[in-house]
């Protein structure tokens, strides 16, 4: 469970204010807004890997962040499969024996030895997400996990997302896509240029939004 | 041949002994600042990194002359008695190793270091973590600093010739004795002074690469 409020960020040019904010347990958030508006900014503050300047920011549980660009180190699959287990200080044999059965549901069982850095986009954004799911957070923080994903691979990652869901985690997921934000999301946010200009269960906000920018956003119109 | 083969490898020897004593005494400082330099989180540095590039294209023999004039007798360390001898040569190619380490080490790390923090904090990992890792992952540009460091103190000349004084069975290296024999005229001997330095260079790169390669 994440809480926050009065977080302020800001930097010349950009300025995040959210007054109030709450990611409950087992919730399914996505966050949606136009490029620049403050979501990855937004996430990782909530992840605690930037500080606020201002504001409270409470967090029960172990939150992990996934960035975009599926981050993999020079080292083989199996070994960048088995980081996140390692930073928790799991010992080698054991953290590989748990990844075994998440990499052959992901389709990477034959390319253990293989350099990760050689792995397609759709194999690395696989490979990033299991590492993090088997280190079983509480609070998983996506930022655009399935950008330039081709639809097999964004179904698989979704898969994998829904099945977390299921067993309790909180996700908040930040995507552009607004079919992704309708089919995962309990919950969406919108933000807009640093603020969180919408909130509401996910289909109130496709169906009926409240604010001229929700409105404006979900009819493709520029709002920023 | 005007060099005996038993005192080509007693040259070749000393050579890899002083050119290994400075890339050793180099490390010892620049690792650790090109390792700080290139973790900053925050971006800053860029003075010392620009002031670390350029002395990469220190002149060896002002280099040289800078411990000649500071060894010499008259010199603020005259009594130490050090010029002319192999911890002189030590100490200058150590100065020219030195920034070949920490420039090409910050650089290697500085490449890594902003994809690695947001790995290592975005699964919870502390800054000791992402330090280590960052280290890990930096190890072929590291690796590769330190062939640059040994490449430049094994194959240097004008700095040796000055502060070493190539004086035989004592501060005689590779590098000298080809130039003291092509001054006589002895080609033979210092091509094959000369083919030994590189497979000398070529031997300690392929060891440092190995060992940097290794999973």
């Amino acid at each position: 469970m994440i809480r926050a409020s009065g977080l302020r960020k800001s930097y010349p040019g950009f300025d995040l204010r959210v007054a109030d904010l709450r990611v409950p347990e087992g919730s399914f958030i996505t966050m949606l807004g136009p490029s620049g508006a403050g979501k990855s900014t937004l996430l990782r503050l909530l992840a605690g890997m930037e500080a606020a300047q201002d504001g409270v920011l409470e967090r029960r549980g172990r939150a992990v962040y996934l960035d975009q660009d599926n981050i993999v180190l020079e080292r083989n699959v199996i070994d960048n499969a088995v980081f996140g287990l390692r930073l928790m200080g799991v010992a080698s044999a054991e953290a590989r024996r748990r990844l075994r059965p998440w990499l052959a549901r992901v389709g990477l069982a034959e390319r253990l030895r293989q350099p990760a850095a050689k792995l397609s986009g759709g194999e690395r954004a696989r490979l990033a997400l299991v590492r993090a799911l088997a280190t079983e957070p509480d609070v998983l923080l996506l930022d655009e996990p399935t950008q330039s994903l081709d639809p097999k691979n964004v179904a698989m990652v979704e898969a994998l997302l829904r099945e977390a869901h299921t067993r309790g985690r909180s996700v908040v997921l930040v995507t552009h896509n607004l079919h992704q934000a309708r089919r995962l999301g309990e919950e969406t946010w919108l933000l807009l240029d640093g603020r969180i200009v919408e909130q509401a269960p996910t289909e109130t906000f496709f169906a009926s939004p409240r604010s001229r920018e929700a409105k404006a956003y979900l009819a493709g119109e520029m709002v920023y | 041949m005007d060099v005996p083969l038993g005192e080509i490898w007693e040259i070749a020897w000393r050579s890899l002994r002083i050119a290994g004593a400075a890339t050793f005494l180099a490390a010892l400082f620049g690792l650790p600042l090109g390792v700080w330099l290139g973790a900053r989180p925050r971006r800053g540095g860029g003075s010392a990194r620009v002031v670390l590039y350029a002395a990469m294209g220190l002149p060896p023999v002002v280099v040289g002359l800078f411990f000649y004039l500071l060894l010499s007798r008259s010199g603020p360390l005259g009594k130490s008695g050090l010029l002319f001898t192999q911890t002189a040569m030590v100490m200058a190619e150590a100065v020219l190793a030195f920034p070949m380490i920490a420039g090409f080490t910050a650089a290697g790390v500085r490449a890594r270091a902003a994809n690695v923090r947001r790995l290592v904090r975005g699964l919870g990992g502390s800054e000791k973590q992402v330090l280590t890792t960052l280290l890990w992952e930096s190890r072929r540009p590291i690796v590769a600093a330190l062939a640059a460091g040994f490449g430049s103190a094994i194959s240097e000349v004008g700095a040796a010739t000055i502060t070493g004084g190539d004086i035989r069975h004592h501060t005689r290296v590779l590098t000298t004795a080809v130039v003291l024999e092509t001054r006589k005229g002895e080609l033979r001997s210092a091509l094959m002074l000369g083919l030994v330095l590189l497979g000398l260079t070529l031997l300690v790169t392929a060891v440092l690469v190995v060992w940097g390669e290794r999973e």
